[in-house]
């Protein structure tokens, strides 16, 4: 007997494990009829899982901790048994703005620690006080550009203005000018390039190597009463990323998700992302890179909790949410191994034996215990060389108030 | 009571205007989500504001009213979240209501049920209006069908309806769709009717 699944995404390059997961017949194979909601705001995202509208999300990962924490209007306990992407996001810049930054992309890319440091330079050159476009305040993206920014003694609330849109009009805000730069999920980076109103100024596998996106979010108590069901939908959904994570099916996979029930972009722009082919300024030769984002390999979809933990410290870095023991286990428990190894355990996806790790210690590809098979993860490392070890959060909150101090007046 | 209705569809806020006003609201102000409409939701201080859940800025509005410092007071998306049937009407009908702190549930719960039954009659009047043209390109296509019968078979006009019918009933598909795969073919071989 089928079941009908209503899960809600926006229109993101990264929505690509939904999408082939309902149109590749993954999902049908499991018995699972997916009917995939089509939203424009992570606002009406959130109210359509939270008030049951739709059984689950294709959501920022930083928003299904912030609304199980109770910080993005009407609170619930949000899970998180699957990630649907890692990487994939990218800050652009106005092309007169980038002019005082390293006029080498490949190089200004690839150095985010010195491009930070010239943007914070670029700042008070800038005619006003920059405003940056992020998706959301809780999203991977508002999260890596304020800690990238912070490097370089730069304060994210007050020295540039972060003003919150939606990806889908961040060329038309380009455009009038309400905007000087944005970083946001493919392929609006890319849009904004093509348009030649932009040019990239920082990718996210540079900042960090591994960084967590968007995730498959459930609400708990409809989780735990359906585990069957979510068993089978993961399943799909592994099956689904392999696919995705194919090089060969990369323009099959660009050309679906340009239909306008999905992205209702170009497919060549959409391919950029996928391939890794980045172009940062208009005209110019892509650049390679082939960790831009990720859907299946290396553990990928696993939900580390470690990784829920390193949101939490960055909520709690920015004074978001308070610190306390409580917040800290109800962060961690939005991500779900438990539920992962449950329903892949007689698949022939790689289960990692550990369900938390140090975020930022894999300098090279590295072997890990599994339950099955070869797992190697691929390097995590912060751009600026920090670690994340989740047992010693306060430790890791205690090094970015001693090095604000180093730059305070 | 200042209400603020933010909408993009000049109809719809029409429709929705009209029933409050009706309804004895008089302090109701439209504004598009376009440019600085943040700024000037701030200078308006509304005590709820009623906005499209299809709305791409909501979460721009969100993220004023989470940082704003000229509303003196917090706004929390609908009144009193016990309230589920209402929840849940209003999303359906596609709407979010953000509204101040401290207003007596009794004195919103009448403006967003009036905002649900406008909401859901807009939708209705918008589906008619598809359904009516839907219905007029179909009768186009049915004609054309039947005028391509009656030159090239010499049918009078209730044959070639009836003989369009018969096949659509043989075939259990839709009359206008046999019409359609005539028409098409018909253009494809070069007929004209």
């Amino acid at each position: 007997m089928m079941t009908t699944l209503r899960i809600a995404f926006l229109p993101l390059t990264d929505v690509a494990v939904l999408a082939v997961a309902r149109e590749r017949g993954f999902a049908e194979e499991e018995g699972i009829s997916l009917d995939l909601v089509r939203t424009t705001s992570w606002a009406t995202l959130r109210d359509r899982l939270v008030f049951g509208q739709v059984q689950a999300a294709h959501m920022l990962a930083p928003l299904a901790v912030a609304v199980t924490l109770g910080l993005s209007q009407q609170g619930a306990s949000l899970a998180a048994p699957y990630k649907l992407s890692v990487n994939g996001n990218m800050l652009v810049m106005a092309c007169d703005f980038a002019q005082a930054l390293d006029p080498d992309i490949a190089r200004r890319l690839h150095d985010p620690l010195g491009t930070a440091h010239d943007f914070a330079a670029a700042i008070g050159l800038w005619r006003r006080k920059p405003v940056i476009g992020v998706v959301h305040r809780f999203s991977s993206h508002a999260i890596m550009l304020r800690y990238w920014l912070a490097s370089a003694g730069v304060d994210p609330d007050r020295d540039v203005i972060l003003r919150v849109l939606p990806p889908s009009l961040t060329t038309e805000a380009m455009r009038a000018g309400e905007i000087d730069g944005f970083i946001a999920g493919e392929p609006w980076g890319s849009a904004a390039v093509e348009a030649g109103l932009a040019e990239a100024v920082a990718v996210g596998e540079r900042i960090w190597q591994r960084g967590v996106e968007k995730v498959l979010t459930f609400r708990t108590d409809w989780l735990e009463a359906n585990p069957a069901i979510a068993d089978r939908l993961l399943r799909a959904l592994a099956r689904s990323a392999a696919w995705c994570d194919d090089a060969s099916n990369h323009a099959a996979l660009a050309h679906l998700l340009s239909d306008p029930r999905y992205v209702d972009q170009p497919a060549e722009l959409i391919q950029r992302a996928l391939s890794g082919q980045i172009v940062a300024r208009m005209g110019m030769a892509p650049l390679s890179m082939p960790d831009f984002m990720l859907f299946a390999r290396e553990a990928t979809a696993f939900p580390w909790r470690s990784q829920a933990l390193w949101i939490y410290s960055q909520l709690v870095r920015w004074k978001m949410v308070d610190h306390s023991p409580a917040n800290m286990a109800n962060a961690a428990g939005v991500f779900r191994p438990d539920v992962f190894r449950r329903a892949l355990a007689d698949s022939d996806v790689a289960l990692p034996g550990a369900s938390m790790k140090v975020e930022g210690a894999v300098n090279t590809p590295l072997a890990v215990g599994s339950k099955r098979g070869e797992l190697t993860l691929g390097p995590d490392r912060f751009f600026d060389g920090r670690v994340f070890d989740p047992e010693r959060i306060d430790d890791f909150l205690a090094g970015f108030d001693a090095a604000q101090q180093d730059f305070a007046p | 009571m200042r209400i603020v209705i933010i909408d993009d569809s000049g109809l719809r806020a029409t429709v929705l205007e009209e029933g409050l006003r009706e309804a004895g609201y008089d302090d109701i102000h439209i504004v598009p989500p376009r440019g600085a409409f943040v700024a000037r939701l701030e200078r308006m201080a509304p005590d709820v504001v009623l906005m499209d859940l299809g709305s791409p800025s909501r979460d721009t509005l969100e993220e004023m009213l989470t940082v704003s410092r000229a509303l003196a007071r917090p706004i929390a998306m609908f009144v009193d979240q016990s309230d589920e049937a209402m929840i849940g009407a209003a999303i359906d009908a596609g709407i979010s209501a953000y509204v101040v702190d401290g207003l007596r549930k009794e004195r919103v719960k009448p403006v967003l049920e009036l905002a649900v039954r406008r909401f859901n009659a807009f939708a209705r009047i918008q589906t008619e209006l598809e359904e009516a043209r839907t219905a007029l390109s179909d009768r186009k296509i049915i004609d054309r069908a039947k005028s391509i019968l009656i030159h090239q078979r010499g049918l009078s006009e209730p044959d070639a309806y009836a003989l369009l019918r018969t096949s659509a009933m043989n075939q259990g598909k839709k009359i206008v769709d046999v019409a359609q795969a005539l028409v098409t073919a018909s253009d494809l071989l070069g007929g004209s009717a």
